[in-house]
């Protein structure tokens, strides 16, 4: 498919005086192409190595995101917003959830803001480890690579003991979260920290100061704050511009306001500052994560074991059907284990008290008629949530930048129109302007500190 | 400022030009014509009252079929509404769609040194659906009005690269729209392996 890049076209002189004749040449990077992770295409005008002229092509990736949205109710979008940052599929379910929330006019309880903190950071951490591990593996420091994914899959189990799942996590609902933390999660959070520091550790003992690393990365991809800002370029990105613009910081939402951390900025602009940047990030995410497990409101205890008695889930439904009410009134529901927390008693600390946004228990959709009704009015065909008709923005602090969601409802129980601000689409844009003067093995470092997601930036 | 300081200031300068404003959820709104969105976008972007130096999203919204979803086939609706709770107040109630048009294009500011947000919003007849390009205030408007025009078919005046960004080249129509069907299928390579002949 031919491209309109402007300027001289190929083969013609670019010198028609001089005794050396030269001529441009176009090198076709992508869509997939090893030295590229993620599917984008670049074509690129060089002189002898230096880039002229760059024409980026996105789009490989296309779901239609926005459009299925349309199509499914408020809680639905969940598992899609799971695609769309990958690395860090928990802050996009935040996201989302809290646009929703902030539609509907929803608070949520506290213990439920600190969870949603929790598990952001965490994500955070994952994606940034992601990112300067590849770009540090592209650079030649495979050890950098094996060591970062190692940390990333202990903060992966925490993942999964909270979530059930790694990657399709799906935990946030509209008004709440899936579950509860489980139990031994401190203890278990503490240990996977202590694992990512000394990774961490290393890491920044072989790269920070290591000469090739530093030439690589040092003066390469470089841009202003100015030009940044009129990119919409957020996140690490624009503090490594010397930006100090973190959402969690500038318009906090969930518990954020209450937590102590710092937001690093770079001066230079270039890759190495945002590696600096990144690195640092880390660290303060598990600073926020420390004070967010000390500090959270602590949940009822799951089980009494001197006053509750266990029942599975079917047999309840059994006892109920034949009006035994006594017989499952002290008794909690024994689910699915990804189901943790739907027991009542953790309802109230995890999910708003809206009873037209959040599925009841499975003790009160068992055990009596208006918990059954409730259930019912979710999650049968036509019903569900049913916002009143408005539109709101709502941003959190993605791993990449500002990740933004407008909802537009028109009193449907389906959303009438969602639009994500994914962001790296801004930073994608400004992706010639990066590499243009830049040598063509430097867009290899710049690429990687992009930190390019094709699932957020193709949607 | 806060949203009614905002809106106000922004009524009574570009008095001529504002159609409507809302602070709906808290998030400051105006609704403008598309003659004086250059000159909105330059004030926004320069005056010392607004210094809004982020575009940080932009896009648009098809009205068409608002409020006009298909009813449930089986089931009656339950017509219950959630209501804010008591803790957030509604004092600003949502106006609904600005005005009869089919589109509106959204614009989404925000100011850094003055922490504060505001959303745009033009109102375009599908007839007519082209509006002023702000590729010159920002440099990020050019990928995301791409976007607005490979999605929704609206054209931006003084853009210089107005091609699809996500959909392929020979990608007919803009999905979404809210005529494009959702299942709607437009294979580049026909099922019986003809590469030759791209699907139109």
């Amino acid at each position: 498919m031919p491209r309109a890049i402007p300027d001289n076209p190929v083969g013609a002189p670019a010198a028609a005086s001089g005794a050396l004749e030269t001529r441009d040449m176009l090198l076709n990077v992508g869509p997939a192409h090893p030295a590229m992770h993620g599917i984008i295409r670049i074509v690129a005008r060089l002189d002898g190595e230096q880039i002229v002229n760059a024409d980026v092509e996105i789009g490989y990736l296309h779901r239609g995101f926005e459009k299925m949205s349309e199509t499914v109710d408020y809680n639905g979008v969940i598992p899609y917003t799971d695609r769309l940052n990958y690395v860090s599929p928990l802050i996009n379910n935040v996201g989302y959830s809290m646009a929703v929330e902030k539609l509907l006019g929803i608070s949520v309880p506290e213990r439920c803001h600190y969870i949603r903190v929790i598990v952001s950071e965490i994500s955070r951490i994952t994606d940034h480890l992601t990112c300067v591990g590849a770009s540090a593996m592209e650079l030649g420091a495979f050890t950098v690579f094996l060591y970062m994914i190692k940390a990333r899959e202990y903060l992966w189990e925490l993942v999964e003991s909270v979530t059930g799942a790694r990657l399709t996590v799906s935990y946030c609902r509209v008004g709440g979260v899936k579950a509860d933390l489980p139990e031994g999660f401190a203890n278990q959070c503490r240990q996977a920290f202590e694992e990512t520091r000394r990774v961490l550790a290393e890491s920044d003992a072989l790269l920070t100061r290591n000469r090739i690393f530093v030439d690589r990365m040092s003066g390469t991809g470089k841009i202003s704050a100015d030009d940044a800002i009129s990119y919409g370029i957020t996140g690490p990105f624009l503090r490594a511009s010397g930006v100090p613009y973190d959402v969690r910081k500038d318009c906090p939402y969930a518990s954020y306001d209450r937590l102590e951390f710092d937001v690093p900025v770079g001066t230079r602009g270039d890759n190495f500052d945002r590696y600096l940047v990144r690195m640092e990030e880390m660290r303060q995410s598990m600073r926020i994560v420390e004070q967010a497990l000390r500090d959270m409101p602590p949940g009822p205890f799951q089980v009494n074991p001197q006053t509750g008695c266990p029942l599975p889930a079917s047999e309840m439904v059994d006892q109920a059907k034949v009006g035994n009410i006594p017989a499952i009134r002290d008794a909690y529901a024994v689910t699915d284990p990804t189901l943790d927390g739907s027991a009542k008693p953790l309802r109230v600390s995890i999910a708003t008290a809206e009873k037209r946004v959040f599925l009841p228990s499975k003790e009160d959709t068992y055990g009596n008629i208006e918990g059954l009704m409730q259930h019912f009015k979710l999650v049968m065909y036509g019903h569900g949530t049913r916002p009143p008709k408005g539109e709101v923005y709502f941003a959190v602090e993605g791993a990449n930048g500002e990740l933004g969601f407008y909802v537009v409802s028109d009193g449907g129980n389906t959303p009438y129109r969602v639009r994500v601000r994914p962001p790296c689409f801004a930073i994608m844009s400004a992706l010639p302007k990066l590499i243009i003067g830049d040598m063509m093995a430097d867009l290899t470092p710049t690429f990687g500190s992009i930190n390019m997601i094709g699932g957020e930036l193709d949607r | 400022m806060d949203a009614a300081a905002l809106i106000q200031a922004l009524t009574e300068r570009f008095a001529d030009a504002v159609r409507g404003s809302h602070a709906y959820r808290g998030d400051a709104t105006i609704v403008i014509s598309r003659e004086r969105l250059l000159d909105l976008a330059g004030t926004l972007k320069d005056d010392a009252a607004f210094q809004m130096n982020f575009l940080m999203d932009l896009t648009a919204v098809d009205f068409s079929v608002f409020g006009k979803g298909p009813s449930p086939a089986f089931f009656a609706s339950s017509g219950v509404v959630v209501r804010p709770s008591a803790e957030l107040p509604d004092e600003h109630p949502w106006p609904g769609p600005p005005g009869p048009a089919r589109f509106i294009v959204v614009y989404h500011f925000f100011s850094l040194p003055l922490k504060h947000r505001l959303r745009v919003e033009v109102p375009l007849e599908e007839a007519d659906a082209e509006l002023d390009s702000v590729t010159s205030l920002w440099a990020g408007a050019d990928w995301l009005e791409r976007e607005v025009w490979d999605m929704f078919g609206i054209r931006f005046r003084g853009h210089a690269n107005l091609k699809r960004i996500l959909m392929y080249e020979q990608f007919v129509g803009h999905p979404l729209r809210k005529d494009y069907p959702v299942n709607k299928r437009q294979p580049l390579i026909e099922p019986d392996g003809d590469a030759s002949s791209h699907s139109r």
